[in-house]
């Protein structure tokens, strides 16, 4: 690990000691992957700094449910356990001996930023990103019509999505944007019953899915299959879902395969992957599959939604009014643009997958409005001393977990540069969650422990294990909270 | 190895792989099938943790890594499937290595190796080439190191570390982001 700054120290005749350094790392949020990005740091700090320096870093997470790991509890679908692998290595952080977890904590309500800053010595904010972008278009109220954050939240028991009902009684849905989320929202609307129910996919969303009319789901896009947002795994199980068949428009894809040889590799063979699901003639096999097949899915280009259509009670999407695109220029700078021409589709389903976007929490952090992140040079708040950032609410909201994880390590670093070389004064005795709790006491605050979490996943896994899945997750934080204190 | 003796060596660990009810990797991980998987075999379809000869216990294979910061890392093997197996066991130093264990849900383990090694190696997987696909510093003798089963042949490699970066997006087009 390349850390000059230890170097310097480790040719130094002393060790650097530093008495009581505490890092409390701020609210991870449900919607960002904060947890990776809370517990790099706290893993870097922890096991990197006990390598190297004699420091005594106490390492405090204060999140807002009552459960840990953001989104890769909360964003990761039902279907890609294994991607939930990385719990195993979180859980090992948070059971170290300097690390104290406390959930439950509201930061910006509960507790103050700029108390936070009072108690320790370093305060890193990774609270990721729980707004979404809006398409911001006429109907965008209508029922029918969500974010597919919400919507995502909604199988995965994100408590405040857990009322939100969405009917599933239409045949198509259009789902807008192309990236991986959109890709999830597409795979859980069309898998196999049976293949769901045996993932920790919440009971009210497969009862939900079980009764569903949508066989047909259409991912729509303002640009064209070059600038597709998804990564290819995910494309490959689209192509590989069984009971299900592609239907794209071979038009859409004129001049794509010429472009191949030019491509590099991770788009040259998503592109591939592409073609061939969309205008490749099929062999005989997965003709008569693709015959079999009861539902459908497809992209769809050049396409940006304008209005969405009100059914004729006024009350429900009944379809969606689409602008037509044209491409110009190339390479980066492709740019969609209005042709005039307009499409209308018929969808009683609409789903926008068009971005997450980071809130402000407490009027004391610096906020850049319009990137939607907090100002910063390399994780260092600007105009903050020792206050941090890391994740979505540092760099904006993409990248896969081991994208933000990396992004963790290097604040962590950062904030490990800074003590070294004294730009974060870490020679004062600061109160650490002693005096939070205090603070959290007096305002009727119970925070829950890693212990106590503990507690709640026994009881999720116990539930689950019931119905052959890994866990059935509590909705309601009440309950949660219950289960905790027991 | 010819293509022949290649393609041998790939299907007979395939068929042995049929017979086996469970692969297991390393003690944390968990053993998991996506459902989506194609039940064809051969050819490019995929094998989670695909090291069906695991070492004997007494057929030692050192194994040099070179750290992301250029240090050498000598370690031989216990008991080890893979080169991800080998790092959990010996716990290497390595920041942020296997975050799936070995699952094909990441590109953490990414490693470079030699030339002739990597064509010492069986064909590639679709799933690896995927997960290879968002690697940073891809090269044309990478290789995610929970694919990358110890045999006899790997005695004295040399493995690569490469860099990391905290985008995987870059101006040339890298690809999809989220």
């Amino acid at each position: 690990m390349d850390l000059p700054i230890l170097g310097d120290i480790k040719r130094s005749s002393e060790k650097l000691y530093v008495h009581n350094c505490l890092i409390c790392l701020g609210n991870a949020n449900p919607q960002g992957p904060d947890w990776c990005h809370t517990f790099a740091p706290a893993n870097i700090c922890l096991v990197h700094t006990g390598m190297f320096l004699s420091v005594n870093v106490q390492v405090d997470i204060y999140e807002r449910l009552p459960v840990p790991f953001g989104l890769v509890r909360f964003g990761v679908a039902p279907d890609h356990p294994e991607v939930k692998n990385v719990i195993n290595t979180f859980t090992q952080t948070a059971q170290h001996a300097r690390c104290s977890f406390h959930g439950n904590v509201r930061v910006g309500k509960d507790v103050t930023v700029e108390e936070l800053q009072e108690a320790y010595h370093a305060v890193v904010l990774s609270y990721g990103a729980e707004g979404n972008r809006t398409m911001g278009v006429p109907g965008e109220d209508l029922a029918g019509v969500y974010s597919a954050k919400d919507f995502v939240g909604w199988y995965n028991g994100l408590p405040r999505n857990s009322e939100l009902r969405p009917d599933l009684s239409c045949e198509t849905a259009v789902i807008l944007g192309q990236g991986n989320v959109a890709l999830d929202v597409a795979r859980i609307l069309l898998s196999p019953v049976d293949i769901l129910k045996k993932t920790d996919i919440t009971q009210h969303a497969l009862d939900a899915l079980a009764e569903s009319s949508v066989r047909r789901v259409l991912i729509v896009g303002r640009r064209g299959p070059l600038q597709v947002a998804c990564t290819i795994k995910e494309l490959r199980e689209m192509v590989n879902l069984p009971g299900t068949r592609p239907e794209m428009e071979a038009s859409e894809f004129e001049g794509i395969a010429e472009t191949l040889k030019s491509l590099a590799r991770p788009r040259k063979r998503l592109t591939e992957l592409l073609l061939k699901a969309a205008i490749e003639t099929p062999g005989e096999e997965e003709l008569e599959r693709r015959n079999r097949a009861e539902r459908a899915w497809g992209f769809r280009f050049l396409r940006k939604p304008l209005e969405v259509l009100p059914s004729t009670d006024l009350i429900r999407a009944a379809g969606i009014r689409l602008a037509v695109n044209r491409l110009e220029g190339d390479g980066e700078g492709v740019r969609a643009v209005a042709t005039g021409e307009v499409e209308d589709v018929e969808c009683g389903l609409v789903i926008s997958s068009i971005g997450y976007k980071s809130l402000l929490i407490d009027p004391a952090v610096p906020f850049d409005a319009r990137k939607a992140i907090i100002p910063n040079t390399m994780g260092r708040v600007q105009q903050t001393a020792g206050l941090y950032c890391s994740g979505w609410v540092k760099r904006g909201p993409t990248g896969v977990i081991a994208t933000t994880m990396n992004d963790s390590f290097d604040t962590a670093r950062t904030l490990l540069q800074d003590i070294g070389k004294g730009t974060l004064d870490v020679s004062t005795v600061k109160p650490g969650s002693q005096g939070v709790s205090t603070l959290l006491e007096k305002r009727g605050v119970k925070p829950v422990s890693f212990s106590d979490w503990e507690k709640i996943d026994s009881e999720e896994t116990r539930r689950g294990e019931i119905k052959g899945k890994p866990r059935e997750k509590m909705l309601d934080v009440g309950e949660m909270l219950q289960v905790a204190r027991a | 190895m010819s293509v022949a003796s290649a393609s041998i060596q790939f299907f007979t660990r395939l068929l042995r792989y049929r017979t086996k009810c469970a692969v297991p990797f390393h003690a944390a991980s968990r053993i998991l099938i996506s459902p989506y998987l194609p039940q064809v075999f051969g050819g490019n379809k995929v094998l989670l943790g695909t090291c069906a000869q695991p070492l004997r216990s007494e057929e030692k294979v050192t194994v040099y890594f070179i750290n992301r910061d250029g240090r050498k890392i000598t370690t031989s093997s216990a008991k080890g499937d893979s080169l991800l197996d080998l790092v959990v066991e010996q716990n290497l130093d390595i920041e942020g290595f296997g975050a799936c264990e070995g699952t094909l849900a990441c590109s953490t383990c990414h490693v470079i190796l030699d030339q002739k090694v990597y064509n010492q190696l069986g064909p590639i997987t679709d799933e690896e080439n995927d997960m290879l696909d968002l690697a940073f510093g891809l090269t044309d003798t990478s290789r995610l190191g929970c694919q990358v089963c110890l045999s006899r042949d790997l005695e004295g490699i040399t493995v690569r570390v490469p860099d990391r970066v905290n985008d995987m997006r870059r101006s040339d087009d890298a690809g999809p982001t989220l």
